[in-house]
């Protein structure tokens, strides 16, 4: 068995509104997967069902089941905190924290206690595999608040693969940067697929192209059709997914 | 068109009477703080500051009143700033908005416009006549840090408020627990906000001489600790002046005591500015 993520029969409801219906899906280990759709289909709530970020939303209910390797994550005895390190997530817009560019990167690392020397390390490290190193190494002890936007959102990942997940989750990380910084994301993102296993939420189909060897196409909280991007995009099976990827809708 | 003013002059009016209100709550203030300078800084030199009183306070100076001062604001600071920012951050970050939340509010607020005489009062009656502890700095302080807690309260809670959630789900994705977020990322990034109003809770506490009349028992001489009796810098320029003691030195401990607190707002405002530069790497 391949996969690193398994989605068995995901009912999502917020309140009475049936956001996700019947989803199943199974996500392979290293490896990039892409979630299109139109907006309000589903695919940010599906995404954030994967490291329980909905337990935060006091209405979420749901059914069916998530398995992280095989076990259960919505397992009463799973512990929140232990799934997160290893399900990490990137955000649409950048949300560094109004701290150093070290402490940002190091602060995953400190709250799971890990001594300083190893910390130092991890941090440079992080921030060379994140492609960000040579523009921030002399001003590690600067604000991350002072780097553009997509420098920030590369911090954001440095952040994120500093506690070495198997997964990180990106939820639209481009869309609120311009295209050479989309550009450098979508380069590191290749780069990255060695380590992680990376699901990606994308309102961009050329991105999902440019990315991913498979892509889920969402509708009204459905899959409506699931597997290798480039037969998805090239000769889909759904009509649906075809009148999408041609531009007739969303 | 017969309209009696046009919307061209209905908005030069208008500018100028927001101008206005502007620049006379400016002058309001300059006017006071101006008067209180230029009637009380003649008295005010180094030994007026270190020296006790002689003659209830009609000749000699203010030490031991500087001294009460600091103490009650000491007392009611220590106490007030952490059940002020505990309940904003129960508030915001721990539960939702339900009848609790609004029984906290309504209690602070109600707590916020009851008038200092009557926390007088109750310092009396519970410190004083139902514990029986003498007249002590440390029973004014207390009464001083429930006349704080309000303001504590409520701009810690818009201060906490206004931390952006992303920078909480930043944390919390990164598998850090609640109170791990709270303690590293929300409150560092409210500290600015909360200090702010730390400050002007302490300011009021600082400045109140009704609240705290019938409990620190009003002594002159040098208070050697909390529980002892003392007399607040507001305490001491209200008895001088209603007991006709002596309105020159009266209006020399009111500078003092204007003095003080434009130091430590200064003082405060600066170190804030800086740390919020810092934070946000302007």
């Amino acid at each position: 068995m391949n996969y690193r993520i398994e989605v068995e029969d995901l009912n999502v409801y917020f309140d009475e509104a049936h956001i996700l219906k019947d989803v199943n899906i199974n996500i392979e280990k290293n490896m990039v997967t892409s979630l299109i759709g139109p907006s309000g289909c589903g695919k940010s709530t599906f995404i954030r069902t994967l490291n329980r970020m909905n337990d935060l939303i006091e209405t979420f209910k749901m059914s069916g089941n998530v398995l992280l390797d095989g076990e259960s994550i919505y397992d009463p005895k799973v512990d929140v905190v232990d799934l997160r390190k290893k399900v990490g997530m990137v955000f649409q817009k950048p949300n560094p924290f109004p701290k150093s560019i070290f402490d940002n990167v190091a602060y995953g690392l400190k709250i799971h206690g890990e001594n300083e020397k190893f910390i130092e390390q991890r941090v440079e490290d992080s921030l060379k595999e994140a492609a960000l190193w040579d523009e921030v190494k002399d001003k590690l002890d600067k604000s991350a608040m002072g780097l553009s936007g997509g420098q920030q959102q590369r911090l954001c990942i440095a952040r994120t693969i500093a506690v070495e997940p198997e997964v990180i989750l990106m939820d639209e990380p481009c869309s609120a940067l311009d295209p050479i910084s989309t550009t450098k994301i979508e380069d590191l993102i290749h780069k990255l697929k060695k380590d992680f296993t990376i699901v990606i939420v994308t309102h961009n189909m050329q991105q999902a192209t440019r990315v991913s060897k498979y892509t889920a196409f969402f509708l009204h909280g459905e899959i409506v059709e699931s597997g290798l991007t480039d037969k998805l995009f090239i000769e889909p099976e759904d009509k649906r997914t075809e009148d999408y990827i041609t531009g007739r809708f969303g | 068109m017969n309209r009696i003013i046009s919307p061209k002059n209905a908005q030069k009016i208008m500018q100028t009477v927001f101008w206005a209100s502007g620049i006379i709550t400016i002058l309001i203030l300059l006017i006071i703080i101006g008067y209180i300078l230029v009637k009380g800084l003649p008295v005010v030199n180094l030994e007026f500051l270190l020296s006790d009183p002689i003659n209830n306070g009609a000749e000699g100076g203010i030490a031991p009143m500087i001294v009460s001062t600091i103490w009650v604001t000491l007392v009611a600071v220590c106490i007030a700033a952490p059940l002020g920012v505990g309940a904003a951050v129960y508030i915001i970050e721990y539960t939702k908005e339900n009848n609790l939340v609004k029984l906290i509010r309504f209690g602070s607020e109600t707590l916020a416009s009851v008038p200092s005489i009557v926390f007088g009062l109750f310092g009396l009656a519970f410190f004083i006549v139902f514990l029986g502890m003498g007249f002590s700095l440390f029973s004014g302080g207390v009464v001083l840090a429930f006349m704080a807690l309000p303001t504590i309260l409520q701009v810690s809670e818009v201060s906490i408020e206004a931390v952006p959630r992303s920078y909480a789900e930043g944390s919390l994705a990164l598998g850090a627990s609640k109170w791990q977020t709270v303690s590293n990322v929300i409150l560092p990034a409210a500290i600015p906000g909360i200090t702010t109003g730390i400050i002007l809770g302490m300011a009021r506490a600082m400045s109140e001489a009704a609240a705290i009349l019938f409990v620190v028992g009003a002594a002159l001489e040098m208070p050697y600790s909390i529980f002892d009796a003392g007399r607040p810098l507001p305490l001491h320029l209200y008895t001088l002046a209603t007991q006709g003691t002596s309105l020159t030195n009266s209006y020399g401990t009111a500078a003092v005591l204007v003095i003080i607190i434009l130091i430590i707002t200064i003082v405060t405002n600066t170190v804030v500015e800086n740390y919020s530069r810092k934070m946000m790497g302007r």
